[in-house]
Protein backbone atom coordinates (compact mmCIF):
# COMPACT_ATOMS: atom_id res chain seq x y z
CA UNK A 1 0.00 0.00 0.00
CA UNK A 2 1.49 3.37 -0.91
CA UNK A 3 1.90 5.85 1.69
CA UNK A 4 -0.09 8.61 0.22
CA UNK A 5 -3.05 8.48 -2.22
CA UNK A 6 -2.94 11.15 -4.71
CA UNK A 7 -3.66 9.82 -7.68
CA UNK A 8 -5.36 7.13 -8.63
CA UNK A 9 -1.95 5.82 -10.73
CA UNK A 10 -0.20 5.38 -7.54
CA UNK A 11 -2.45 2.19 -6.87
CA UNK A 12 -2.75 -0.92 -8.41
CA UNK A 13 -5.37 -3.31 -9.23
CA UNK A 14 -4.95 -5.02 -6.35
CA UNK A 15 -4.65 -2.07 -3.94
CA UNK A 16 -7.93 -0.66 -5.29
CA UNK A 17 -9.58 -3.79 -4.73
CA UNK A 18 -8.39 -3.72 -0.88
CA UNK A 19 -10.13 -0.11 -0.62
CA UNK A 20 -13.23 -1.43 -1.76
CA UNK A 21 -13.30 -4.44 0.36
CA UNK A 22 -12.35 -2.46 3.41
CA UNK A 23 -15.14 -0.02 2.47
CA UNK A 24 -17.68 -2.49 2.46
CA UNK A 25 -16.49 -3.71 5.57
CA UNK A 26 -17.09 -0.09 6.95
CA UNK A 27 -20.62 -0.29 5.41
CA UNK A 28 -22.11 -3.35 6.94
CA UNK A 29 -20.03 -1.38 10.80
CA UNK A 30 -20.56 1.82 10.33
CA UNK A 31 -19.32 3.33 13.48
CA UNK A 32 -15.60 1.63 14.70
CA UNK A 33 -13.25 3.39 16.76
CA UNK A 34 -9.96 2.07 15.47
CA UNK A 35 -8.44 5.42 15.15
CA UNK A 36 -9.33 6.79 18.70
CA UNK A 37 -6.90 9.04 19.94
CA UNK A 38 -5.76 9.61 16.85
CA UNK A 39 -6.05 13.37 14.75
CA UNK A 40 -6.67 14.22 11.30
CA UNK A 41 -6.53 17.53 9.47
CA UNK A 42 -8.58 18.55 7.15
CA UNK A 43 -6.66 21.47 5.15
CA UNK A 44 -9.41 22.63 2.82
CA UNK A 45 -7.62 25.48 0.81
CA UNK A 46 -10.79 25.80 -1.37
CA UNK A 47 -14.13 25.45 0.00
CA UNK A 48 -16.05 21.99 -0.64
CA UNK A 49 -18.58 21.72 1.56
CA UNK A 50 -19.70 18.16 0.32
CA UNK A 51 -16.15 16.56 0.13
CA UNK A 52 -15.06 17.92 3.64
CA UNK A 53 -18.36 16.50 5.00
CA UNK A 54 -17.54 12.92 4.04
CA UNK A 55 -13.89 12.85 4.77
CA UNK A 56 -14.98 14.21 8.12
CA UNK A 57 -17.20 12.29 8.81
CA UNK A 58 -15.24 8.92 8.02
CA UNK A 59 -12.68 10.47 10.13
CA UNK A 60 -15.39 11.33 13.53
CA UNK A 61 -16.63 7.15 12.44
CA UNK A 62 -13.48 6.04 12.66
CA UNK A 63 -13.35 7.88 16.47
CA UNK A 64 -10.59 10.09 15.00
CA UNK A 65 -10.61 13.68 16.23
CA UNK A 66 -10.50 16.59 13.31
CA UNK A 67 -9.15 19.56 13.03
CA UNK A 68 -7.96 21.76 9.91
CA UNK A 69 -9.54 24.92 8.12
CA UNK A 70 -12.95 25.08 5.43
CA UNK A 71 -11.15 27.90 3.38
CA UNK A 72 -8.05 30.13 3.51
CA UNK A 73 -10.09 33.70 4.62
CA UNK A 74 -8.09 34.86 8.00
CA UNK A 75 -5.65 31.91 7.84
CA UNK A 76 -1.71 32.07 8.00
CA UNK A 77 -2.21 31.09 4.13
CA UNK A 78 -4.03 34.05 3.04
CA UNK A 79 -1.32 36.57 4.89
CA UNK A 80 1.21 34.57 2.07
CA UNK A 81 2.59 31.93 4.20
CA UNK A 82 3.95 28.95 1.80
CA UNK A 83 2.56 25.80 1.15
CA UNK A 84 5.25 24.08 2.33
CA UNK A 85 5.49 26.01 5.82
CA UNK A 86 1.47 25.22 6.73
CA UNK A 87 2.20 21.10 5.67
CA UNK A 88 5.26 21.14 7.80
CA UNK A 89 3.41 23.29 10.23
CA UNK A 90 0.66 20.97 10.62
CA UNK A 91 2.42 17.46 9.78
CA UNK A 92 3.98 18.08 13.67
CA UNK A 93 0.28 18.35 15.20
CA UNK A 94 -1.67 15.26 13.40
CA UNK A 95 -1.32 11.68 11.96
CA UNK A 96 -2.53 12.07 8.64
CA UNK A 97 -3.45 14.87 6.08
CA UNK A 98 -6.56 15.30 4.07
CA UNK A 99 -5.79 18.03 1.43
CA UNK A 100 -7.85 19.86 -1.39
CA UNK A 101 -6.33 22.63 -3.37
CA UNK A 102 -7.13 24.96 -6.03
CA UNK A 103 -3.39 24.50 -7.64
CA UNK A 104 -2.69 21.07 -9.43
CA UNK A 105 -0.20 19.11 -8.37
CA UNK A 106 -0.08 20.99 -4.25
CA UNK A 107 -0.97 16.94 -3.23
CA UNK A 108 1.69 15.80 -4.66
CA UNK A 109 4.23 18.65 -3.26
CA UNK A 110 2.46 18.50 0.22
CA UNK A 111 3.14 14.56 0.24
CA UNK A 112 6.95 15.08 -0.41
CA UNK A 113 7.08 17.44 2.41
CA UNK A 114 5.39 15.44 4.75
CA UNK A 115 6.47 12.57 7.14
CA UNK A 116 3.15 11.68 7.14
CA UNK A 117 0.42 9.98 4.35
CA UNK A 118 -1.83 12.43 2.63
CA UNK A 119 -4.78 12.42 1.19
CA UNK A 120 -5.73 14.36 -1.98
CA UNK A 121 -9.43 15.25 -2.11
CA UNK A 122 -8.68 16.93 -5.13
CA UNK A 123 -6.30 19.55 -7.00
CA UNK A 124 -7.60 21.67 -8.95
CA UNK A 125 -8.74 20.06 -12.33
CA UNK A 126 -6.25 17.17 -11.81
CA UNK A 127 -6.97 14.43 -9.54
CA UNK A 128 -9.84 13.48 -7.11
CA UNK A 129 -9.02 9.99 -6.68
CA UNK A 130 -11.11 9.30 -3.23
CA UNK A 131 -14.07 10.54 -5.90
CA UNK A 132 -12.83 7.74 -8.21
CA UNK A 133 -12.82 4.67 -5.91
CA UNK A 134 -16.31 5.26 -4.86
CA UNK A 135 -17.61 5.32 -7.90
CA UNK A 136 -15.63 2.02 -8.35
CA UNK A 137 -17.43 1.08 -4.98
CA UNK A 138 -20.91 1.79 -6.22
CA UNK A 139 -20.17 0.27 -9.54
CA UNK A 140 -19.61 -3.01 -8.01
CA UNK A 141 -22.14 -2.89 -5.32
CA UNK A 142 -24.73 -2.25 -7.72
CA UNK A 143 -23.76 -4.67 -10.36
CA UNK A 144 -22.23 -7.51 -8.48
CA UNK A 145 -19.12 -6.93 -10.30
CA UNK A 146 -16.49 -5.06 -12.19
CA UNK A 147 -15.41 -7.00 -14.80
CA UNK A 148 -17.53 -6.88 -18.52
CA UNK A 149 -19.71 -4.00 -17.73
CA UNK A 150 -20.17 -1.53 -20.33
CA UNK A 151 -20.29 2.83 -19.11
CA UNK A 152 -21.84 5.11 -20.91
CA UNK A 153 -19.87 8.41 -19.96
CA UNK A 154 -22.09 11.72 -20.35
CA UNK A 155 -21.86 15.16 -20.47
CA UNK A 156 -18.16 17.19 -20.03
CA UNK A 157 -15.48 14.60 -21.06
CA UNK A 158 -13.60 16.96 -22.58
CA UNK A 159 -12.73 18.46 -19.31
CA UNK A 160 -14.24 16.38 -16.43
CA UNK A 161 -11.25 14.67 -14.13
CA UNK A 162 -14.10 12.40 -13.04
CA UNK A 163 -14.28 10.26 -16.22
CA UNK A 164 -10.91 10.57 -17.15
CA UNK A 165 -9.71 8.83 -13.53
CA UNK A 166 -12.99 6.71 -14.14
CA UNK A 167 -12.11 5.08 -17.52
CA UNK A 168 -8.13 4.45 -16.62
CA UNK A 169 -9.31 2.80 -12.98
CA UNK A 170 -12.19 0.18 -14.83
CA UNK A 171 -9.49 0.09 -17.83
CA UNK A 172 -8.59 -2.86 -15.38
CA UNK A 173 -11.29 -4.54 -15.67
CA UNK A 174 -12.26 -5.41 -19.36
CA UNK A 175 -15.11 -2.69 -19.62
CA UNK A 176 -16.41 -1.77 -22.65
CA UNK A 177 -17.17 2.47 -23.36
CA UNK A 178 -20.05 4.85 -24.77
CA UNK A 179 -19.27 8.37 -24.23
CA UNK A 180 -22.13 10.81 -24.98
CA UNK A 181 -20.87 14.37 -25.53
CA UNK A 182 -21.91 17.38 -27.95
CA UNK A 183 -18.92 18.03 -30.31
CA UNK A 184 -17.36 20.73 -27.93
CA UNK A 185 -17.10 18.19 -24.80
CA UNK A 186 -15.86 15.19 -26.67
CA UNK A 187 -13.11 12.83 -24.89
CA UNK A 188 -9.73 14.15 -25.98
CA UNK A 189 -8.02 11.81 -27.84
CA UNK A 190 -5.47 10.77 -25.15
CA UNK A 191 -7.52 8.64 -23.12
CA UNK A 192 -9.53 7.18 -26.43
CA UNK A 193 -5.61 5.97 -27.50
CA UNK A 194 -5.07 4.76 -23.78
CA UNK A 195 -8.22 2.13 -24.74
CA UNK A 196 -7.24 1.28 -27.87
CA UNK A 197 -4.17 0.10 -26.78
CA UNK A 198 -5.17 -2.02 -24.19
CA UNK A 199 -7.75 -2.94 -26.81
CA UNK A 200 -10.85 -1.97 -24.93
CA UNK A 201 -13.54 -0.86 -27.28
CA UNK A 202 -15.50 2.09 -27.47
CA UNK A 203 -18.50 4.14 -29.09
CA UNK A 204 -19.25 7.75 -29.82
CA UNK A 205 -22.20 9.95 -29.60
CA UNK A 206 -23.96 13.16 -29.25
CA UNK A 207 -27.10 11.80 -28.73
CA UNK A 208 -28.21 10.74 -25.48
CA UNK A 209 -30.92 8.18 -26.44
CA UNK A 210 -29.39 6.48 -28.63
CA UNK A 211 -27.32 4.12 -26.08
CA UNK A 212 -29.64 4.28 -23.30
CA UNK A 213 -30.85 1.06 -23.31
CA UNK A 214 -27.58 -0.94 -23.83
CA UNK A 215 -25.06 0.06 -20.90
CA UNK A 216 -24.71 -0.98 -17.60
CA UNK A 217 -23.74 1.99 -15.84
CA UNK A 218 -25.42 5.56 -16.94
CA UNK A 219 -22.23 7.55 -15.52
CA UNK A 220 -23.76 11.20 -15.99
CA UNK A 221 -21.64 14.82 -15.57
CA UNK A 222 -22.47 18.18 -14.50
CA UNK A 223 -21.03 20.70 -17.29
CA UNK A 224 -18.98 22.98 -15.19
CA UNK A 225 -18.64 26.33 -15.67
CA UNK A 226 -15.47 27.21 -14.15
CA UNK A 227 -13.46 25.15 -16.56
CA UNK A 228 -14.73 27.43 -19.63
CA UNK A 229 -13.08 30.33 -20.38
CA UNK A 230 -15.55 31.55 -23.16
CA UNK A 231 -19.07 31.83 -21.29
CA UNK A 232 -20.52 31.99 -24.64
CA UNK A 233 -19.15 27.76 -24.78
CA UNK A 234 -20.96 27.40 -22.02
CA UNK A 235 -24.34 28.91 -22.59
CA UNK A 236 -24.22 26.81 -25.53
CA UNK A 237 -23.50 23.43 -24.13
CA UNK A 238 -24.93 23.68 -20.41
CA UNK A 239 -27.79 21.84 -20.82
CA UNK A 240 -27.07 20.11 -23.43
CA UNK A 241 -28.65 16.78 -22.05
CA UNK A 242 -31.64 16.75 -19.51
CA UNK A 243 -32.46 12.88 -18.32
CA UNK A 244 -35.82 12.19 -17.23
CA UNK A 245 -38.38 9.27 -16.21
CA UNK A 246 -39.82 9.02 -19.65
CA UNK A 247 -36.68 8.23 -21.03
CA UNK A 248 -36.35 5.32 -19.24
CA UNK A 249 -38.67 2.73 -20.33
CA UNK A 250 -36.36 0.13 -22.35
CA UNK A 251 -32.69 0.28 -20.14
CA UNK A 252 -31.42 -2.41 -19.30
CA UNK A 253 -33.34 -3.87 -15.89
CA UNK A 254 -29.50 -3.97 -13.70
CA UNK A 255 -28.66 -0.27 -15.01
CA UNK A 256 -27.72 2.33 -12.61
CA UNK A 257 -27.05 5.94 -12.48
CA UNK A 258 -24.35 7.37 -11.36
CA UNK A 259 -23.71 11.30 -11.01
CA UNK A 260 -20.57 12.99 -8.83
CA UNK A 261 -23.48 15.22 -7.46
CA UNK A 262 -23.88 18.28 -7.53
CA UNK A 263 -26.36 17.83 -10.34
CA UNK A 264 -27.61 20.75 -11.86
CA UNK A 265 -30.21 20.38 -14.90
CA UNK A 266 -29.22 17.17 -15.78
CA UNK A 267 -31.36 14.57 -14.09
CA UNK A 268 -34.72 15.36 -13.73
CA UNK A 269 -36.14 15.03 -10.00
CA UNK A 270 -38.63 12.16 -11.66
CA UNK A 271 -35.43 10.11 -12.22
CA UNK A 272 -34.82 9.96 -8.21
CA UNK A 273 -37.80 7.48 -7.78
CA UNK A 274 -37.15 4.98 -10.86
CA UNK A 275 -35.16 1.94 -9.28
CA UNK A 276 -32.72 2.99 -11.82
CA UNK A 277 -31.08 6.07 -9.53
CA UNK A 278 -27.79 5.10 -7.66
CA UNK A 279 -26.48 8.61 -7.27
CA UNK A 280 -27.64 9.19 -3.76
CA UNK A 281 -26.58 5.62 -2.75
CA UNK A 282 -23.12 7.00 -4.29
CA UNK A 283 -22.32 10.08 -2.16
CA UNK A 284 -23.61 7.76 0.89
CA UNK A 285 -20.41 5.13 -0.10
CA UNK A 286 -18.11 7.89 -0.51
CA UNK A 287 -18.10 7.95 3.32
CA UNK A 288 -17.19 4.42 3.23
CA UNK A 289 -14.44 4.65 1.06
CA UNK A 290 -13.01 7.38 2.40
CA UNK A 291 -13.38 5.66 6.04
CA UNK A 292 -11.36 2.84 4.22
CA UNK A 293 -8.66 5.27 2.63
CA UNK A 294 -7.97 6.37 6.54
CA UNK A 295 -7.79 3.39 7.67
CA UNK A 296 -5.79 1.82 4.95
CA UNK A 297 -3.41 4.62 4.95
CA UNK A 298 -2.82 4.22 8.84
CA UNK A 299 -2.01 0.96 8.87
CA UNK A 300 -5.04 -0.26 10.45
CA UNK A 301 -6.76 -2.43 7.49
CA UNK B 1 47.36 18.04 -36.03
CA UNK B 2 45.58 18.06 -38.88
CA UNK B 3 43.30 21.15 -38.93
CA UNK B 4 40.39 21.03 -40.59
CA UNK B 5 38.47 24.37 -41.96
CA UNK B 6 35.87 23.91 -39.15
CA UNK B 7 38.70 24.84 -36.84
CA UNK B 8 39.64 27.82 -38.24
CA UNK B 9 35.95 29.25 -38.14
CA UNK B 10 35.94 28.25 -33.90
CA UNK B 11 39.25 27.94 -32.48
CA UNK B 12 40.40 24.49 -31.33
CA UNK B 13 40.98 23.91 -27.81
CA UNK B 14 44.18 22.08 -26.28
CA UNK B 15 41.99 20.26 -23.26
CA UNK B 16 38.16 20.64 -22.50
CA UNK B 17 34.74 19.66 -24.31
CA UNK B 18 33.71 20.19 -27.16
CA UNK B 19 29.09 20.17 -27.86
CA UNK B 20 28.65 20.00 -31.33
CA UNK B 21 25.23 19.87 -32.96
CA UNK B 22 23.67 22.07 -31.26
CA UNK B 23 20.42 23.54 -32.91
CA UNK B 24 20.84 27.64 -33.53
CA UNK B 25 17.76 28.49 -32.32
CA UNK B 26 18.98 26.87 -28.84
CA UNK B 27 22.55 27.74 -28.30
CA UNK B 28 21.91 29.72 -25.35
CA UNK B 29 19.78 27.42 -23.83
CA UNK B 30 22.60 25.06 -23.75
CA UNK B 31 24.60 27.68 -22.28
CA UNK B 32 21.77 28.42 -19.21
CA UNK B 33 21.52 24.61 -18.47
CA UNK B 34 24.77 24.05 -18.21
CA UNK B 35 24.92 27.33 -16.44
CA UNK B 36 28.11 28.42 -18.61
CA UNK B 37 27.84 32.03 -17.77
CA UNK B 38 29.50 31.56 -14.32
CA UNK B 39 31.92 29.08 -15.55
CA UNK B 40 35.41 31.06 -15.14
CA UNK B 41 36.68 28.93 -18.14
CA UNK B 42 38.04 30.11 -21.21
CA UNK B 43 34.60 29.58 -24.17
CA UNK B 44 34.42 29.96 -27.50
CA UNK B 45 30.53 30.10 -29.18
CA UNK B 46 30.25 29.01 -32.30
CA UNK B 47 26.52 29.87 -33.97
CA UNK B 48 25.05 29.50 -37.75
CA UNK B 49 27.87 27.51 -38.88
CA UNK B 50 27.34 25.37 -42.21
CA UNK B 51 26.64 21.92 -41.20
CA UNK B 52 26.15 18.80 -44.13
CA UNK B 53 23.56 16.96 -42.21
CA UNK B 54 22.24 19.41 -40.19
CA UNK B 55 22.01 23.15 -41.69
CA UNK B 56 22.90 25.43 -39.18
CA UNK B 57 24.20 24.04 -35.62
CA UNK B 58 25.65 25.74 -32.61
CA UNK B 59 29.25 24.47 -31.44
CA UNK B 60 30.40 24.99 -27.85
CA UNK B 61 33.67 24.10 -26.87
CA UNK B 62 34.61 24.77 -22.92
CA UNK B 63 38.67 25.13 -22.07
CA UNK B 64 39.55 22.83 -19.54
CA UNK B 65 36.53 21.74 -18.40
CA UNK B 66 34.91 18.10 -18.04
CA UNK B 67 31.33 17.54 -17.00
CA UNK B 68 29.57 14.37 -15.71
CA UNK B 69 27.31 12.70 -17.87
CA UNK B 70 24.13 13.56 -16.06
CA UNK B 71 25.00 17.08 -16.41
CA UNK B 72 25.32 16.71 -20.02
CA UNK B 73 22.35 14.84 -20.63
CA UNK B 74 20.13 17.21 -19.08
CA UNK B 75 20.61 19.58 -22.54
CA UNK B 76 19.33 16.49 -24.61
CA UNK B 77 15.56 18.88 -24.17
CA UNK B 78 16.98 21.25 -26.36
CA UNK B 79 19.71 19.45 -27.91
CA UNK B 80 18.58 16.02 -28.48
CA UNK B 81 21.13 15.19 -31.28
CA UNK B 82 24.28 16.56 -29.71
CA UNK B 83 27.91 15.15 -29.72
CA UNK B 84 30.14 15.21 -26.61
CA UNK B 85 33.65 15.31 -28.04
CA UNK B 86 36.38 14.93 -24.74
CA UNK B 87 39.77 16.79 -26.21
CA UNK B 88 42.69 15.94 -24.62
CA UNK B 89 46.35 17.45 -26.50
CA UNK B 90 44.15 18.30 -29.44
CA UNK B 91 42.85 15.65 -30.11
CA UNK B 92 39.16 13.95 -29.54
CA UNK B 93 40.00 11.04 -27.12
CA UNK B 94 36.10 10.35 -26.47
CA UNK B 95 33.17 11.26 -28.61
CA UNK B 96 29.47 10.06 -27.60
CA UNK B 97 26.12 11.16 -28.29
CA UNK B 98 23.74 12.76 -25.49
CA UNK B 99 21.10 10.19 -24.34
CA UNK B 100 17.52 11.65 -22.64
CA UNK B 101 17.39 11.32 -19.43
CA UNK B 102 14.39 9.82 -17.97
CA UNK B 103 13.61 12.64 -15.70
CA UNK B 104 14.13 15.41 -15.16
CA UNK B 105 14.67 17.70 -12.35
CA UNK B 106 14.91 21.47 -12.20
CA UNK B 107 15.36 22.77 -16.00
CA UNK B 108 12.29 24.38 -17.32
CA UNK B 109 8.95 25.54 -16.54
CA UNK B 110 6.02 23.74 -16.73
CA UNK B 111 3.30 25.02 -19.05
CA UNK B 112 0.42 24.56 -17.23
CA UNK B 113 -0.49 27.63 -15.36
CA UNK B 114 -2.48 25.84 -12.83
CA UNK B 115 0.32 24.07 -11.95
CA UNK B 116 1.52 24.07 -8.22
CA UNK B 117 5.04 24.21 -9.60
CA UNK B 118 4.30 27.78 -10.97
CA UNK B 119 3.02 29.06 -7.73
CA UNK B 120 5.18 28.33 -5.36
CA UNK B 121 9.05 27.91 -5.07
CA UNK B 122 9.40 24.01 -6.18
CA UNK B 123 12.13 22.77 -8.29
CA UNK B 124 10.52 21.12 -11.34
CA UNK B 125 10.12 17.57 -12.20
CA UNK B 126 9.16 16.26 -15.56
CA UNK B 127 9.20 12.62 -16.80
CA UNK B 128 10.71 12.29 -20.91
CA UNK B 129 8.33 11.23 -23.06
CA UNK B 130 10.28 10.62 -26.17
CA UNK B 131 7.52 10.55 -29.34
CA UNK B 132 8.04 10.65 -33.35
CA UNK B 133 7.13 14.38 -33.26
CA UNK B 134 9.50 15.11 -30.62
CA UNK B 135 10.03 14.88 -26.87
CA UNK B 136 7.07 15.66 -24.43
CA UNK B 137 7.88 15.96 -20.81
CA UNK B 138 5.18 14.53 -18.18
CA UNK B 139 4.78 16.71 -15.10
CA UNK B 140 5.33 15.10 -11.97
CA UNK B 141 3.22 16.93 -9.89
CA UNK B 142 0.21 18.46 -12.26
CA UNK B 143 0.50 15.23 -14.51
CA UNK B 144 -0.06 17.28 -17.79
CA UNK B 145 2.75 17.17 -20.48
CA UNK B 146 4.14 19.91 -22.03
CA UNK B 147 5.81 20.49 -25.32
CA UNK B 148 9.76 20.97 -25.82
CA UNK B 149 8.87 24.00 -27.77
CA UNK B 150 7.17 25.51 -24.90
CA UNK B 151 10.27 24.59 -22.08
CA UNK B 152 11.86 27.60 -20.85
CA UNK B 153 15.09 27.84 -19.10
ZN1 LIG C 1 2.99 20.82 -13.85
Amino acid sequence: MPKSLISIHDFSKDEMLHILDVASEMEKNKSQKILEGKVVACLFFEPSTRTRLSFETAANRLGARVIGFSDVDNTSISKGESLKDTIKMVSNYVDIIIMRHPLEGAARYASEVSNLPVVNAGDGANQHPSQTLLDMYSIRQSQGRLEGLTINMVGDLKYGRTVHSLLQAMSHFDPSFVFTAPAELQMPGEYKQFLAERGISYRETTSLNEHLDDCDILYMTRVQQERFSDPMEYEKVKDVYRLDASMLGGVRSNMKILHPLPRINEIAQDVDDTPYAYYFKQAENGMYVRMAIIACLLGYR
Amino acid sequence: MKTTARQLIVNAIENGTVLDHIPSENLFKVVEILNLAECGHQITIGSNLESKSFGRKGIIKIADRYFENDELNRIALVAPQATINIIKDYKVVEKHKITIPEEVVGIGKCANPMCVTNHQKIATRFKTIVESDGIKLLCHYCEKTTKIINLQP
